[in-house]
């Protein structure tokens, strides 16, 4: 390689280290920002020493405890928990539920701390995994039984 | 082995080599296509969770993995165009750009109708979904930045540096779900570790993964034997090929 490549190669090259390096440092000043939501351990313990305060909206990802779903026989309106690895948060819903929601799965809600354990939600998603399998395998594997939502008692 | 490469800097030699690869790639790049979008849509049995709106993975993982790597070779062809100061490698660049906005787009736009109906959502504005819609401007901006200049060397470095810095989005993207909560899954298969997703269901995904890899490879070198015609078209080698053709 001639002496003007090889300088030209070293340039791109520095530019490249320089600017990832630099890309780098930025997300990870922005870190606890780009993530989506609070996990329920996180609003009761705080995340990186911060607590959120009670009127903050925010967004809450966990999975829903079995048996926590109530529903109001009138109306839309649901209430259940959400629980990650520790404590349990509740989440106040009036409005449609995403097909994937059930208990056990992972969801994410978006709205407001109405207390420091509860959260008054206006949006409620529902976050699937990466595995895939057909029915008969997960029953035999997972014993997970495909309900569809129409035909789930809660 | 540089020095094989290396021949294809001259355009008469890379116009000879995108023919070859072409003829090889379009067909079979068709066919596995046809066969996975088949075997996926039709024959693959349902998701436990998901049922059928999961058919769409079959479309929406492959355009997402060849928007990534389309994106790499594109930055590979501006350092050689850079460094090197190929002729050839700005018309590479060039040529790969819109076709890996496309696949983009489609991953974006497939994205957003799987995520309707089980996410509950067409956007949102977690770390995975954002930085692909990076990953599209870039695309545009190159394409952009290429057009915008008349000398189309002095296009093609532009265009090259800003290729070349974009490259740091992509490890983003790839890792974005594991560094931060998202809402988008997990990696299925594009990890180390067994791909976690049943292998009735993974073969037709493998199929359309290689078809639409040849696609986009086919396109691509089409797309650049256009480019070396448009450049080239008063050189004295490419008035004999036409000449030839003609007789």
């Amino acid at each position: 390689m001639n002496p003007r490549r090889k300088q030209r190669l070293t340039i791109a090259l520095a530019a490249l280290v320089l600017i990832g390096g630099a890309i780098g440092l930025m997300l990870y000043a922005l870190n606890e920002n780009i993530d989506l939501f609070y996990t329920p351990t996180e609003i009761i313990d705080g995340k990186n020493g911060q607590k959120p305060y009670v009127g903050q909206r925010l967004r809450i990802g966990g999975l829903v405890v079995p048996g926590s779903v109530s529903r109001d026989q009138e109306s839309l309106a649901v209430i259940f928990k959400l629980i990650d690895t520790g404590p349990q948060v509740e989440v106040r819903f009036n409005g449609i539920l995403p097909d994937l929601f059930r208990e056990g799965q992972g969801i994410v809600a978006t709205g407001t701390l109405t207390s420091p354990t509860t959260i008054t939600a206006d949006e409620v998603l529902a976050k699937h995994d990466e595995e895939y399998m057909p029915p008969e395998l997960a029953e035999k594997l997972k014993g997970i039984k495909h309900v569809k939502p129409s035909e789930a008692e809660y | 082995m540089w020095k094989w490469f290396s021949q294809y800097a001259k355009p008469e030699k890379a116009y000879q080599l995108c023919g070859t690869l072409f003829r090889w790639f379009w067909l079979p790049s068709l066919l596995l296509i046809l066969v996975g979008t088949v075997w996926g849509l039709v024959f693959a049995p349902q998701d436990y969770q998901q049922g059928d709106s999961f058919r769409i993975i079959y479309i929406h993982v492959p355009s997402a993995l060849l928007s990534m790597s389309a994106y790499v070779a594109m930055a590979v062809a501006a350092l050689v165009g850079l460094v090197w100061q190929w002729r050839t490698a700005y018309m590479a660049m060039i040529a790969i750009a819109p076709v890996g906005a496309v696949m983009t787009f489609i991953a974006l736009f497939t994205g957003a109708a799987w995520g309707k109906p089980m996410w509950g959502t067409w956007w949102i504005w977690d770390a995975r979904l954002t930085s692909q819609l990076i990953l599209l401007f870039l695309y545009l901006g190159v394409i952009a930045l290429y057009s915008a200049f008349d000398d189309k060397q002095q296009g093609g470095k532009a265009a090259g540096i800003m290729a070349l810095v974009g490259v740091v989005n992509i490890p983003i993207i790839h890792y974005s779900v594991e560094w931060w909560n998202t809402l988008h899954q997990g990696a299925t298969i594009t990890k180390f570790d067994k791909p976690s997703i049943a292998p009735e269901m993974l073969w037709p995904l493998l199929i359309n993964l290689l078809g639409f890899a040849l696609f986009v490879a086919a396109v691509s070198i089409k797309r650049m034997r256009n480019e070396i015609v448009r450049r080239e078209i008063h050189r004295p080698w490419i008035k004999s090929l036409f000449l030839e053709n003609e007789k």
